[in-house]
């Protein structure tokens, strides 16, 4: 028996329809969706507006409880949550990054960030919530510190890239910052402990790096390994030594441990790595595809499997997926690697399931169609 | 943008004669709607794309800037790839180009194709973030609606 003979199948639960354009990003607010907190999810798109869904406690479906517009005059590329789930950053097309605070039942933008010379397309804040970082067309990453009442100072404008920048994203416990884009790498960035900031590593093609635009990337739990998907229609697996990367070592630098390929036939634009260890890709060619660790694969070191496919998961390109936080799916992810690796080796890495907060792991997905669906990961009867 | 024409005499071939589209007798009217390579390059071939001149009144056939030959449709995959031809190796123009066949080419079809214009500026043509935000620029919408006009028969 394994986990390949079909057994789970990715649900729809609900479409949350409502933007009147494609939907770029997704962002679940990570203090939601655990201790009785209903689960809140923001979505933006090209129809110039952020929209905030909320799942009710009581049924279970998600309502739109805001919209946010008239602020942006362009596409809403991508949205970014703080860790604290106070505030909503927005990249737009009109070069702006706008900050958003909920501030009772209302969201209300407290700061505009201006500064990339055209649009911008990404936003990420750091594990601590002290640092926003954005990136954009004009090639540039900018990071901006965020200072008490609502002021950010742009502390550093990284030139580096030789084309537009498609996104950035912190490391998950670490101030290293990570880019990649057009021109086809995966760049990492490192303070040196006097405020200066500097690229400290390029993976490229000759790295064994994507041949063409680099359009996502995500981290697994630990941080030691990262993910990335790419318009070359592969997804690559990246690995550090972690241990080394915290004690502040140079040498603590990635190197590739496999590529993923065949799997998506258009360009995949976007990859989400869940805390329990399950990868989600979205691509142009309307799929989701999920994948997970092989563990036992060590002859060759550490490769993936396709776990699940979901053909026609929207009518259109599948432009983000994105896990949600809180709730850990743990039940499922027991279950799967019960099936893999005996429920002993289960039981010492995930814990039995009767400790863990069963069910309720959802994966949103946006696309080009102006729809937000909400999928979750469930054992077949 | 261009203030002169890149190519001032450029060479005009002949229209070539349509062959005659077979529709089956017994048509399933629940069948998703068939589009084939022909129909694609009548969307494209009647339009004018020289934007600045309007003296210039040849099609994108004439100029032999694409051929039927050059569209290639997965129809199974909904998947639509024409590869065109610039009269002149002009990357600016190119992009133009590109961008007003792709533009024709998502407003005329379903919305389930998938359309990869391709030549030398492929990348940039199929990078679907750059053609949002080149549509949000009003004078190059203005620029490809002209190119997309009436054309000139």
């Amino acid at each position: 028996m394994n986990l390949f003979d079909g057994s789970y199948e990715l649900k729809e639960i609900q479409r949350l329809e409502g933007h009147t354009d494609r939907v770029w990003g997704l962002a679940w607010n990570p203090t939601t969706g655990a201790d009785g907190v209903p689960a809140v999810l923001a979505s933006c798109s090209g129809d110039k507006t952020v929209r905030i869904w909320q799942q009710s406690p009581l049924t279970g479906s998600f309502d739109c409880k805001a919209v946010l517009e008239e602020t942006q005059t362009r596409t809403i590329r991508s949205c970014a949550w703080s860790p604290s789930g106070k505030l909503l950053a927005t990249a737009s097309f009109d070069a702006t990054t706008a900050i958003w605070e909920h501030i009772g039942d209302d969201f209300e933008c407290v700061s505009t960030l201006e500064g990339h010379e055209n649009e911008v397309k990404s936003v990420s804040w750091n594990a601590s919530g002290s640092l926003l970082a954005s990136c954009g067309r004009d090639k540039s990453v900018w990071i901006w510190e965020v200072l008490p009442g609502n002021e950010f100072d742009c502390v550093s404008v990284l030139q580096g890239h030789t084309q537009d920048v498609k996104m950035v994203q912190w490391h998950p416990s670490m101030d290293v910052l990570f880019s990649c884009g057009y021109d086809n790498t995966i760049k990492v960035w490192a303070e040196d402990g006097d405020d200066d900031w500097s690229c400290v590593q390029t993976l490229g093609e000759s790295n064994n790096g994507h041949s063409s635009t680099v359009w996502a990337l995500s981290f697994n739990a630990s941080g030691d390994k990262m993910v990335t998907c790419s318009d070359d229609l592969t997804i690559k697996i990246w690995g550090t030594d972690i241990i080394a990367m915290q004690s502040g070592d140079g040498n603590a630098t990635w190197s590739h441990l496999c590529t993923l390929s065949g799997y998506h036939d258009r360009t995949i634009f976007s990859v989400h790595w869940s805390r329990e260890g399950i990868i989600a890709t979205g691509a142009a060619d309307d799929a989701i595809r999920l994948f997970v660790e092989n563990k036992d694969g060590l002859v060759d070191g550490p490769t993936c499997k396709l776990f699940l496919k979901k053909d026609k998961a929207h009518d259109m390109d599948v432009n983000s997926v994105q896990w949600s936080y809180s709730v850990l799916q743990l039940d499922m992810v027991y279950a799967i690697t019960c099936t893999e690796y005996g429920p002993e080796n289960a039981a010492n890495l995930f814990g039995s399931p009767e400790q863990n907060n069963p069910d309720n792991r959802l994966l949103a997905s946006a696309s080009d169609d102006g729809m937000v669906k909400i999928w979750k990961l469930t054992s077949l009867p | 943008m261009v203030s002169e024409l890149i190519n001032a005499n450029p060479t005009v071939y002949e229209k070539k004669e349509r062959r005659v589209r077979i529709t089956p007798a017994d048509v399933d009217e629940y069948a998703v709607e068939l589009i084939d390579q022909l129909e694609i390059f009548d969307i494209l071939s009647d339009y004018c794309i020289d934007i600045k001149d309007p003296e210039h009144p040849y099609s994108l056939e004439e100029l032999k800037v694409i051929t039927e030959d050059a569209i290639e449709l997965d129809a199974k995959r909904n998947y639509v790839r024409v590869t065109f031809t610039p009269t002149v190796e002009h990357c600016s123009m190119a992009t133009v180009i590109g961008l007003c066949l792709r533009v024709k080419l998502m407003r005329s079809l379903p919305s389930r194709f998938k359309v990869s214009p391709l030549s030398c500026v492929n990348k940039q043509l199929n990078d679907k973030e750059r053609v949002a935000a080149a549509l949000e620029n009003p004078n190059l919408v203005d620029m490809v609606d002209e190119c997309l006009g009436p054309s000139y028969e």
